[in-house]
């Protein structure tokens, strides 16, 4: 449950960003591939915000999918989960993106 | 940006004028009731570009906690797996063993008890006992408190076990030099591909308890096609903690890896 500390982290950074104002709510960019549990994210982000300036903000979470290289015959490859294969057999696979894990803004009263 | 006109809210938001009931989330996050107040609807809520890595400052303290150690030619190897696979009997096989040529500590990570460095001190490393509570993992921060506790002499080797778990400890650098995940036969050879996070971070994968490989269905061939699949090209080493099967290979590496780190200048 590594999401409770990093809805933590995202509670104090956004409180210290925002100055004391109220956080109304906040975008948060989370790749396919980043191994992190939306649904997990939402449950404890709530309960982090509790009795902080985040209370009760809406947390939009923005999934961007998993894109990788392969690195035999360099074709892009589509990832639903943290390994795969290309269409030419090979799996060693360059992550392009999908594990990013982003406060991209947030918005205060 | 508000999903009706585009407008960016900022604080000095021009007023406009569609209908307040298309801005539902500004809404929501009004404490006060719409017919509280007059207003051109001039909305004061305001919104800040953050682009900010979550765990940027855990990736911070991790690499302040690198350049500490590098600067003393420590070594720390962060060891990851999931409870029961072994970590901590083969942290008491590689004290005795190496504890002749090389100065180690160890950091140990659970969400209670201090049964593990108990163990390691049994076998004579200086330990400290880090207990993260609700925590899943260790974080860069427990790990700095740790080494200040520690204080590791120059050139030693720092084992840091992580708490047993295969997911959370992935995501979070502790400024060692190499993660190694320990795996073990009984587990299973499905578990690479069920926990791929782990085995992707790895720079090196032990496979424990080969001593058990005929007393349970364990396909040796279907596991390391699945540690492959999860990072092509990872190094592997076989062994058995308690029996010591592959154990100097095991020390091989951590040999190299400390050989590897310049031996600190002063």
């Amino acid at each position: 449950m590594h999401e409770l500390a990093l809805a933590q982290e995202i509670v104090d950074v956004v409180g210290e960003r925002s100055g004391g104002a109220p956080v109304t709510r906040v975008v948060l960019e989370v790749g396919k591939l980043a191994a992190v549990s939306a649904d997990a994210l939402r449950f404890c982000f709530d309960l982090a915000a509790e009795d902080t300036v985040a209370r009760g903000a809406r947390l939009e979470i923005v999934e961007t999918p998993g894109l990788a290289r392969c690195r035999a015959c360099r074709a892009d490859v589509m990832l639903e989960q943290p390994y795969g294969r290309c269409a030419c057999g090979a799996s060693d696979l360059q992550w392009l993106s999908g594990d990013s894990l982003r406060i991209l803004e947030m918005e205060v009263a | 940006m508000c999903a009706t006109c585009g407008c960016s809210p900022h604080a000095t938001a021009a007023p406009h004028t569609h209908p307040h009931a298309d801005h539902p989330a500004v809404e929501a996050a009004h404490a006060h009731s719409h017919a509280d107040h007059h207003h051109d609807h001039a909305h004061a809520s305001r919104l800040i570009r953050l682009e900010h890595e979550v765990l940027a400052r855990n990736d911070a303290l991790a690499a302040a906690n690198r350049r500490r150690l590098a600067e003393r030619g420590v070594v720390a190897v962060n060891v990851l797996a999931s409870p029961g696979a072994g970590k901590t009997t083969l942290l008491e096989q590689t004290i005795r063993a190496l504890s002749a040529e090389m100065p180690l500590v160890v950091i140990e990570g659970d969400q209670a008890t201090e049964f593990d460095a108990d163990r390691v001190r049994a076998a004579g490393a200086r330990a400290v006992q880090v207990i993260t509570g609700a925590g899943c993992h260790l974080d860069a921060a427990m790990v700095a408190r740790a080494l200040d506790e520690l204080d590791p002499p120059a050139g030693a080797l720092v084992l840091i076990e992580n708490v047993g778990n295969l997911v959370c400890p992935a995501l979070f650098d502790l400024g060692e030099v190499a993660k190694v995940v320990v795996a073990s036969v009984p587990e299973g050879e499905d578990k690479p591909l069920k926990y791929p996070h782990a085995f992707r971070a790895a720079d090196l994968v032990v496979l424990n308890k080969i001593d058990l490989a005929p007393h349970v269905a364990f396909a040796h061939e279907r596991w390391l096609a699945a540690a492959r699949t999860a990072h092509p090209g990872v190094d592997v080493l076989s062994l058995s903690a308690t029996r010591g099967d592959g154990l100097g290979a095991w020390y091989a590496w951590l040999r190299s890896r400390r050989a590897a780190v310049e031996a600190p200048t002063a």
